[in-house]
């Protein structure tokens, strides 16, 4: 089809064919970004946390600060937790992955008084975590029992420098591995923490997300071989199958309540729950920008119908001549279609200039990265397709105006 | 003439209703939108202490050592140590100062069978209450001297009155915090200023309810209370006694009532780090005293989602608008014919102009009065969040009113090209057309 006709049709509209493309471009631009935006989200929670996350709960307990008999306290805990039905593993640790809050991290120096950390990392600690966790080895080996040391002992020796009431050996997850020794096997490398305190890697494990901080190295994680107590902040976490976790959740929280009544308990719910409660504000966000992109979508097309129906009533003698003169159905149709068409392109390719700059005021304040390629063919294809749906029912209405129209005077 | 306009453009709204609820429906939505993020923002952007805020200021010194520090750009901590915050406290050289840490008591009920439970705190000095301008609904607040000889006493909430003592006076009654019994001298009326501008850099929340317990310092530590965040920048032998260590943990606010005081504050403070430069405590010299609200701004209190959030909906309400203006110029050029006969019977372009002004700003108001609704139901929306600050967020008379002029002007903005096209139209060929 001929598009000189529209384009001379569309200069006597100035004012309303610039305006529809604006609208258009000012559409484009940002829900290009808001669409970019939800997939930041949804990539985020998609975040592997490395554990069997089904099968896994946590009750925690109030910090109440030190007790000479917590360590006591622990061990009967831990017993009398295994014994509940359908307990197949338990563990006391210090931290669980994306549950929002670090109690450790630590910087790993390769070499002895270098200056600056080389990696920032999560610490793991607690009694029988990579088997209760799900962790699987995928070299070396997991710590010994008697290579298990208190924490309570531990502070004070990390700070006096007291090496024999430290751990030797640590566990790296397979990131930190690949990001330390790039080519070599990490297995019996040391490094260094704190100040200049030496560990053996005797094992490399699968992924294992951070607590937080996941824009550190979301999998940046190691394993001490640490034991730690519920009064100095640990968790119980009990692995289970799938569909008991309520009732051993309820018989687990009861059997410790009868070890000890007095406890106040912070949390008790499922691993599923704990990532549900870690990503609730990026699910909200998401959300919130569907619900706007759908707006949005729906705000321009109803406008881009509008307009169609106007110019189709204004146009109604002009429509009837050429039908008089000729012009099928079809042709009416196309031509709105197409006129449509042409302004739409016209909006896109403004809008994805814009598209582009507000993705740089986004970088700029929010450090948010780079808007890949693919966001413009397909914001493109959207309004494309948006524009002709909206205008399809002016157009029709257009064909059908009957040629006699044109004999009438108005 | 305004009401003859006024019917005019009544009668135009209702010949074309499809357009109109078009016009009105996307304005709408645009106004609930920004009206919707716009509340969020200023409630978490407000200022906490309106009254007070130009006249409290956040001390801060940084007593980490040389490494990674670049000279001018290295910002100092928020926290300070217990020597440093108790030498500004004993310098006294405001009209009011106190230091505080956010921390967690565990209180027990007395009543049998009630379970114990833990409730934000906050471990202070004597000034807090008269510098934050706490109200006390029975009581009041403790002494300096209690301060110091860490008395056994507590100020609490007033919901936790409510939930202890049934509302009543509970001043003089005892209150078990941990393992202790505290004597209550104080219950405050309902008090919590949004952002929780005294929690910054404290490990506490920025938003949502209010503390539920304030004891002296001295009287909490003694309890073995810990503060909620401790930042250390030197190793530590023994963290039970945070007294001495090396350790960060406490804010210090102190109350300058004219510029000259914060001028000699910050020369003060500039002074006490050089003075412990000389004897070798510090190596940075940097200071920093920031009055309330510029705390909150280089703090970044507002959550960069809320930002963006209202970034979008302002996106949102420019197409709209942008709408707006299409959909009531096709209008306009529609009705050619009429214009040319008002103008042949002599309207002037002004009226012309003004007819067309009074049409957009009808749109206007209907867009306004359904956006309202189009904004309690954003704002119910952000109350079902997960966010601290959700329950906060609601619609407030200044905002129903800036609601309207949102409206008005955004669609008297829409209305300006329209209403312009119309009143350089010239009549003659329009009644010819005709």
């Amino acid at each position: 089809m001929d598009i000189r006709p529209i384009l001379s049709t569309l200069h006597r509209h100035k004012i309303t064919a610039w305006l529809l493309i604006l609208e258009i471009a000012l559409t484009c631009g940002i829900v290009c970004n808001a669409v970019f935006l939800i997939n930041q989200r949804l990539q985020r929670m998609d975040i592997p946390s490395g554990i069997a996350e089904h099968n896994l709960l946590q009750i925690k307990f109030a910090y109440v600060g030190d007790q000479t008999d917590a360590y006591a306290q622990a061990q009967t805990d831990l017993a009398t937790l295994q014994q509940i039905a359908g307990v197949q593993a338990v563990a006391l640790v210090n931290q669980l992955p994306l549950s929002g809050h670090a109690m450790s991290n630590s910087g790993i120096k390769l070499r002895p008084h270098q200056r600056q950390a080389s990696l920032e990392v999560a610490s793991y600690y607690g009694q029988n975590l990579l088997t209760t966790l799900g962790v699987r080895l995928i070299s070396g080996r997991d710590f010994q029992p008697d290579e298990l040391i208190d924490l309570k002992s531990v502070l004070p020796a990390l700070h006096g420098g007291e090496l024999k009431d430290l751990p030797h050996t640590v566990i790296v997850a397979q990131a930190v591995a690949v990001r330390l020794w790039p080519d070599q096997s990490a297995l019996g490398k040391t490094i260094y923490f704190g100040n200049d305190i030496p560990m053996q890697v005797v094992g490399v494990s699968a992924p294992l997300a951070r607590p937080n901080m996941l824009q550190m190295g979301a999998q940046n994680s190691i394993v001490f071989p640490i034991r730690l107590t519920a009064a100095e902040g640990g968790s119980y976490v009990i692995r289970t199958n799938p569909r008991d976790r309520e009732q051993v959740l309820k018989s687990a929280l009861a059997a410790l309540k009868r070890l000890d009544p007095n406890r106040v308990v912070l949390e008790q719910r499922t691993y599923d729950e704990l990532r549900q409660d870690h990503f609730q504000d990026d699910r909200a966000m998401a959300g919130i920008l569907v619900g706007v992109i759908a707006a949005l979508l729906l705000v321009t097309a109803l406008g881009i119908a509008g307009l169609a129906s106007f110019w189709v009533g204004q146009r109604r003698r002009t429509i009837g001549v050429r039908r008089a003169l000729g012009a099928t159905r079809a042709n009416i149709l196309h031509y709105f279609q197409t006129e449509n068409f042409v302004l739409a392109t016209i909006g896109i390719t403004l809008g994805m200039l814009l598209a582009y700059g507000i993705n740089l005021f986004l970088m700029l304040h929010y450090e948010l990265p780079r808007l890949p390629a693919i966001y413009f063919p397909m914001g493109a294809i959207t309004l494309w397709v948006i524009g002709q749906l909206a205008v399809l029912g002016p157009a029709l209405r257009a064909g059908a105006v009957p040629p006699v129209v044109a004999t009438r005077s108005v | 003439m305004f009401a003859y306009y006024l019917d005019l453009a009544l009668r135009s709204l209702k010949r074309n209703r499809v357009l109109t609820t078009l016009m009105v429906l996307a304005l709408a939505l645009g106004i609930g939108a920004t009206i919707t993020t716009l509340t969020v923002l200023r409630l978490l952007s407000g200022d906490p202490l309106p009254q007070k805020s130009a006249q409290l200021f956040y001390p801060q010194i940084d007593p980490n050592s040389k490494d990674g520090y670049l000279e001018g750009q290295t910002k100092p901590d928020l926290t300070m140590a217990y020597p440093d915050a108790m030498a500004l406290m004993h310098a006294k050289r405001g009209t009011r100062q106190a230091a505080m840490a956010m921390t967690q008591a565990k209180i027990m009920p007395d009543k049998a069978h009630a379970r114990p439970f833990f409730s934000d705190a906050v471990m202070t000095t004597a000034d807090f209450f008269a510098m934050f301008d706490a109200p006390f609904q029975y009581g009041s607040g403790w002494s300096e001297a209690d301060d110091e000889s860490g008395a056994e006493l507590v100020v609490i909430a007033g919901f936790l009155n409510d939930k202890l003592f049934g509302g009543t006076n509970s001043v003089g009654k005892t209150i078990r915090v941990g393992d202790h019994d505290l004597r209550i001298v104080g219950v405050l009326k309902p008090w919590s200023p949004q952002p929780r501008f005294y929690t910054q850099g404290m490990g506490s929340r920025s938003y949502g309810d209010g503390d539920a317990v304030f004891l002296p310092l001295r009287t909490a530590r003694a309890m073995e209370m810990g503060p909620q965040d401790t930042e250390c920048y030197a190793a530590v032998e023994d963290f039970r006694h945070l007294e001495t260590a090396p350790c960060e943990w406490l804010g210090v606010w102190v109350e300058l009532n004219n510029e000259g005081a914060v001028a000699g504050y910050k020369q003060f403070l500039d002074g006490y780090v050089k003075q412990q430069i000389a004897i070798g405590r510090f190596v940075r010299p940097d200071t920093s005293l920031l009055d309330l609200m510029s705390l909150m701004r280089e703090q970044q209190v507002v959550p960069d989602d809320v930002r963006l959030q209202a970034d979008l909906a302002f996106g949102f309400l420019l197409i709209c608008v942008v709408n707006t203006v299409g959909l009531l110029l096709a209008k306009c050029l529609r009705r050619s014919q009429e214009i040319g006969v008002r103008r042949a019977l002599g309207a002037t372009r002004k009226e012309i102009f003004s007819q067309f002004m009074v049409e957009a700003g009808m749109v206007g108001l209907a867009g306004g009065v359904l956006g309202l609704a189009f904004a309690e139901l954003g704002l119910l929306g952000i109350r079902h969040q997960p966010a601290q600050y959700a329950s906060l967020a609601h619609l407030d008379l200044s905002m129903f009113a800036f609601t309207f002029v949102v409206a008005l002007v955004a669609s008297l903005i829409a209305g300006l090209l329209p209403a312009w096209r119309a009143s350089v139209l010239a009549p003659a060929p329009q009644l010819k057309a005709a």
